[in-house]
C-alpha cells in the first residue's frame, strides 16, 4: 500500500517498504492495520460459516448438510466470530491506532508487547484454522463439558489451545491500553479531558485483563480432562460440569462488553463530531463504562438459570443484570440528549451511529426479558437468545466498528471513502440485519430451538425471510470491503480534519506521521468543546 | 522533546519522554500483568474451594497423604530464593554487577532445588499411586473417586506453579547473561526489578498452595 499524498511528506504507511518493515514493526498504526487485515479475514471465514447455516435452515428437513456438519458449522462461526473477530474486533484495530493518538502519545506503552500480541493472535487463529481443516468441532462455542471433554469426537484440543493462545493476544492488549492511559498522556490531558473513546477501551482493558486469564485456566482444566480423563468435571470421579459453566461465563459474560463497550465509546466520538456538540453529560457517560464493566463480573449466572443453579443464586443474578441497565440506559439517554438542538449532519458514520442506537436499544431490552428468571425458562436455548445477542454483538459491535472505520478511514489512510456508496450500503447493512435477525425473535418466542437444523414446517416462513435478510447483510458487507479499497487509489484527499473534529487526532497529518506528532500537543480544554474554532482547541508548543 | 546526554546508558526508549516515565511504565505495566496472574490462579482456587466443601473428608484424608516436612523445607527455600531476590535488585539499585550476579545465581540454585524437590514429591506421589486416572488407589470410604478430584487439583496448581517457576529460572538466566554484559547501572535496572516482582508472585503463590494442599486436616494427629 503505497501512498500518494500530494507532498512527499514522511507517513507511518510509508516510513519502511516491504515485508519485513511491516511484519516487525512496532508502530502501533501499523500494527492496528495488520490486526485490520487479520480480522476481516476471519469475519469472511465466520460469514461463511453464516452463509452456510442461512442455507440450510432455508428448508425445514435438514436436506443441505448432515447434523454432525451443522453442528460444526454453527460452533465454527461462534468460535471464528467471538474470538478471532469481535474481542479484537475495535479495540485492537481502531483502539490500537487511534488510542495514542488521541491521548497525545508517540506510541502505546509498550510497542514490542503490542506486536507480540498479534503474533498471539495470529498463532492462536492458526489453531482453529487447523482444526477446522482438519476435521472441525462441534461442541458449540460454549464448550460445555462433559460433552466437550468426555463424548465429543472432534478437534476440541486444538481449538481451546487456539483460543488459550488468543486469549493472551486479548490480555496483553488490555495491559497496554491500561498503562498506557496512565502513564502516556500528553501535557494537559487530564482523565477528565480525554474522549470518551479512551473511557470506553480502558474499562474494556479492565475486563481483558481480569476476565481473560480465568477462561485461560479454565481451558487449561478442560484440556487436563480431556487428555488424562482426571475427573475436574467428571460427575463420575465427583467432579460438577456446572462448575465448568461458572468458569466460563465468568469470562464470557463480561466478554460481552468487551465487544460492545468500545463500540459505545466509538458511537460517544460520532454522536458529538455530527451533532456539533459535546457530550451531554459527559462524566455520567465516562463512568458508565467503568460501571458496565464492574456489573458484569457480577451476572454470568444468568446463564446457568436452567443449568441446576440454585434459586436463590438465580434470583440474585437476575437482579444483579437488571443493573446492567443502568449504565447502559444512561449512554443511550445521553446521546440522545446530545442530539437535541445539535447541527446534525447525515454522514455516513453518523447514520452508523443512528443504527447502533437504534439496534442497540431493542438488543438491550430484550436483555431484560431473558434477565428475568420466569421468561428465560420459556426461551432459554431458542432462538430469541440468539436474536439478542446478534443485536448486541451484530447490530452493536459491528455497526459500531463499521462507524468507527467510516469516521477514521480519512485519517487512516489521507483518503476519503466515497459518500454515496458508504450511505447505501449503511442502509442495506441495516436492512438486511434487522430482516435477519427481527424474525429470530418471533421464532425464538413460539418455541425453536438453538442449533437444531430440523424444525416444524410452520417455522419455515419466518426462516426464510431470517436467510433472505442475511443474504442482503452480505451484500452490505460486501460493499464497504470493495469500496475501502477502491478509495485506496481514487478517493479524494481527505486533510487534516474532514469533520472539523476536535480530538488529538485530527490535528496531526493524515496519514500520521511515524511518531504522531510532529510536537507533543499541549490540552487545555475539555474534549468535544465545539465552542470555539477548531484550531484553538489545541496549541502546539 | 530534549534529549539529555545520559539517555542513551538509560536505554529511553523512543515513546517515552522521560527515564522515570518509562521506570513507571514498566512497573505498572508488571503490577497488572501480576494481577492477570492472580486471576488466573484464581480459577483454579476458585475450583479447589467448590470441591474442598463439597467433599471436606475426602480433601482432608488425601491432604494427609502429602509430606509435610518436605513441603515445608521447599517453603523454606522458596522463601530464602525470594530474599536472595531481593538482595540481587539491590545490588542492581547500588550497581554492583558482581553482587547483581552472585545473588541471581542464588536465587536460580535455590529455585532449582525447589523444582527438583517437587519432582521428587511427584514421583512419590506415582509411586503410591496417587496420580489420576485408571491406576489411581486410595483406600477409604468415597476415597477411590473423589480423591482423585484432590489430586487432579493438586497436581494442575503445582504443575502451573512449576511451569512458572521455570518461566523464573528462564528470566533469572536472562538477567544473569545481561548483567555479564554491563546493562545494568544503579541508573538502569529495571528488568532486575521488574524479574523480582515476578519471582516474589510466583513464592507467594506457593505460600497459598503449601496450607491449602499440605495442611488442612493437621490439627489433632
Amino acid at each position: 500500500m503505497t501512498t500518494a499524498v500530494a507532498e512527499e511528506r514522511e507517513t507511518y504507511l510509508n516510513a519502511g517498504h516491504g515485508v519485513k518493515s511491516w511484519l516487525l514493526t512496532k508502530d502501533h498504526k501499523r500494527i492496528g492495520l495488520l490486526y485490520l487485515f487479520t480480522i476481516t479475514f476471519f469475519f469472511f471465514i465466520g460469514g461463511v460459516f453464516a452463509t452456510l447455516i442461512r442455507l440450510e435452515l432455508l428448508s425445514p428437513h435438514g436436506n443441505l448438510v448432515s447434523s454432525e456438519t451443522y453442528n460444526k458449522l454453527f460452533t465454527m462461526h461462534g468460535v471464528v466470530m467471538v474470538f478471532f473477530f469481535l474481542i479484537p474486533s475495535i479495540p485492537a484495530t481502531l483502539g490500537n491506532f487511534f488510542l495514542p493518538l488521541m491521548i497525545g502519545a508517540r506510541d502505546l506503552a509498550f510497542p514490542r508487547i503490542n506486536l507480540l500480541s498479534w503474533y498471539l493472535l495470529v498463532i492462536g487463529g492458526l489453531f482453529a484454522i487447523f482444526a477446522m481443516v482438519a476435521g472441525g468441532v462441534d461442541t458449540g462455542w460454549t464448550f460445555y463439558t462433559p460433552y466437550s471433554t468426555s463424548y465429543s469426537n472432534t478437534w476440541v484440543i486444538a481449538t481451546a489451545l487456539g483460543i488459550f493462545v488468543a486469549g493472551f493476544s486479548s490480555i496483553l492488549t488490555g495491559l497496554n491500553f491500561i498503562v498506557t492511559v496512565h502513564r502516556m498522556r500528553c501535557p494537559g490531558m487530564t482523565w477528565f479531558r480525554m474522549p470518551l473513546f479512551v473511557w470506553a477501551h480502558y474499562a474494556t482493558a479492565l475486563i481483558q485483563v481480569l476476565g481473560t486469564p480465568v477462561l485461560a485456566v479454565t481451558l487449561v482444566l478442560v484440556l487436563c480432562e480431556r487428555m488424562f480423563h482426571i475427573g475436574i468435571f467428571d460427575p463420575a470421579l465427583g467432579g460438577d460440569p456446572v462448575l465448568f459453566q461458572h468458569l466460563f461465563w465468568f469470562y464470557s459474560h463480561p466478554a460481552v462488553y468487551i465487544m460492545i463497550l468500545p463500540a459505545m465509546g466509538v458511537i460517544s466520538e460520532l454522536v458529538s463530531t455530527f451533532s456539533r456538540k459535546a457530550i451531554f453529560g459527559y462524566g455520567f457517560v465516562a463512568f458508565s463504562s467503568v460501571a458496565i464493566a464492574v456489573l458484569g463480573f457480577l451476572v454470568w449466572g444468568h446463564h446457568l438459570f436452567v443449568s441446576g443453579q440454585s434459586l436463590f443464586a438465580g434470583m440474585v443474578f437476575s437482579f444483579l443484570s437488571y443493573f446492567v441497565a443502568i449504565p447502559s440506559a444512561i449512554k443511550v439517554f445521553n446521546w440522545t440528549a446530545t442530539l437535541y438542538k445539535g447541527s446534525i449532519s447525515y454522514a455516513t458514520p453518523m447514520l452508523y451511529a443512528f443504527g447502533f442506537i437504534g439496534l442497540f436499544t431493542i438488543g438491550g431490552l430484550t436483555g431484560l426479558f431473558v434477565a428475568c428468571l420466569g421468561i428465560d425458562v420459556h426461551v432459554t436455548d431458542t432462538y430469541f437468545v440468539v436474536a439478542h445477542f446478534h443485536y448486541i454483538m451484530v447490530g452493536g459491535a459491528i455497526m459500531g466498528y463499521l462507524g468507527g472505520l467510516h469516521y477514521w478511514w480519512p485519517k487512516i489512510t489521507g483518503r476519503m471513502y466515497p459518500e454515496g456508496w458508504a450511505k447505501l450500503s449503511a442502509l442495506v447493512i441495516f436492512l438486511g440485519f434487522n430482516l435477519t435477525f427481527f424474525p429470530q425473535f418471533m421464532l425464538g418466542y413460539l418455541g425453536m430451538p438453538r442449533r437444531y437444523h430440523v424444525y416444524p414446517d410452520e417455522f419455515q416462513v419466518l426462516h426464510v425471510l431470517s436467510t433472505a435478510g442475511a443474504s442482503v447483510l452480505a451484500v452490505g458487507y460486501l460493499m464497504p470491503l470493495i469500496y475501502f479499497m477502491w478509495s485506496l487509489k481514487y478517493g479524494a484527499i481527505a486533510g487534516r480534519n474532514p469533520w472539523k473534529a476536535t480530538g488529538l487526532e485530527w490535528q496531526t497529518d493524515s496519514p500520521p506521521p511515524v511518531h504522531n506528532f510532529d510536537e507533543i500537543p499541549i490540552v487545555t480544554r475539555e474534549a468535544y468543546d465545539y465552542s470555539g474554532t477548531v484550531g484553538q482547541e489545541v496549541q502546539v508548543g | 522533546m530534549v534529549s539529555e546526554p545520559h539517555v542513551e546508558s538509560l536505554a529511553l526508549r523512543e515513546q517515552f519522554n522521560s527515564a522515570e516515565q518509562q521506570k513507571d511504565a514498566s512497573s505498572l505495566g508488571m503490577w497488572v500483568f501480576l494481577i492477570t496472574e492472580v486471576m488466573f490462579f484464581g480459577g483454579a482456587f476458585a475450583a479447589y474451594t467448590v470441591y474442598r466443601s463439597i467433599y471436606p473428608g475426602v480433601f482432608g484424608a488425601a491432604s494427609r497423604t502429602l509430606n509435610t516436612t518436605i513441603g515445608a523445607l521447599n517453603t523454606a527455600v522458596l522463601l530464602c530464593s525470594s530474599f536472595t531476590m531481593v538482595l540481587a535488585v539491590r545490588a542492581g539499585q547500588l550497581g554492583r554487577r558482581k553482587q547483581i550476579m552472585a545473588f541471581l545465581v542464588l536465587t536460580l540454585i535455590l529455585g532449582m532445588v525447589f523444582l527438583g524437590v517437587k519432582g521428587y514429591e511427584w514421583n512419590e506421589k506415582y509411586v503410591e499411586h496417587h496420580i489420576p486416572g485408571p491406576s489411581f488407589q486410595m483406600e477409604g470410604p468415597g476415597l477411590q473417586d473423589h480423591a482423585q478430584l484432590f489430586f487432579s487439583l493438586y497436581f494442575a496448581m503445582t504443575g502451573l506453579h512449576a511451569m512458572h517457576m521455570l518461566v523464573g529460572a528462564g528470566l533469572l538466566s536472562w538477567l544473569l547473561y545481561q548483567t555479564w554484559r554491563g546493562k545494568f547501572s544503579a541508573a538502569y535496572y529495571t528488568p532486575i526489578d521488574m524479574v523480582g516482582l515476578y519471582w516474589h508472585f510466583v513464592d507467594i503463590i506457593w505460600i497459598f498452595l503449601f496450607p491449602l494442599l499440605y495442611l488442612i486436616d493437621r490439627h489433632g494427629h
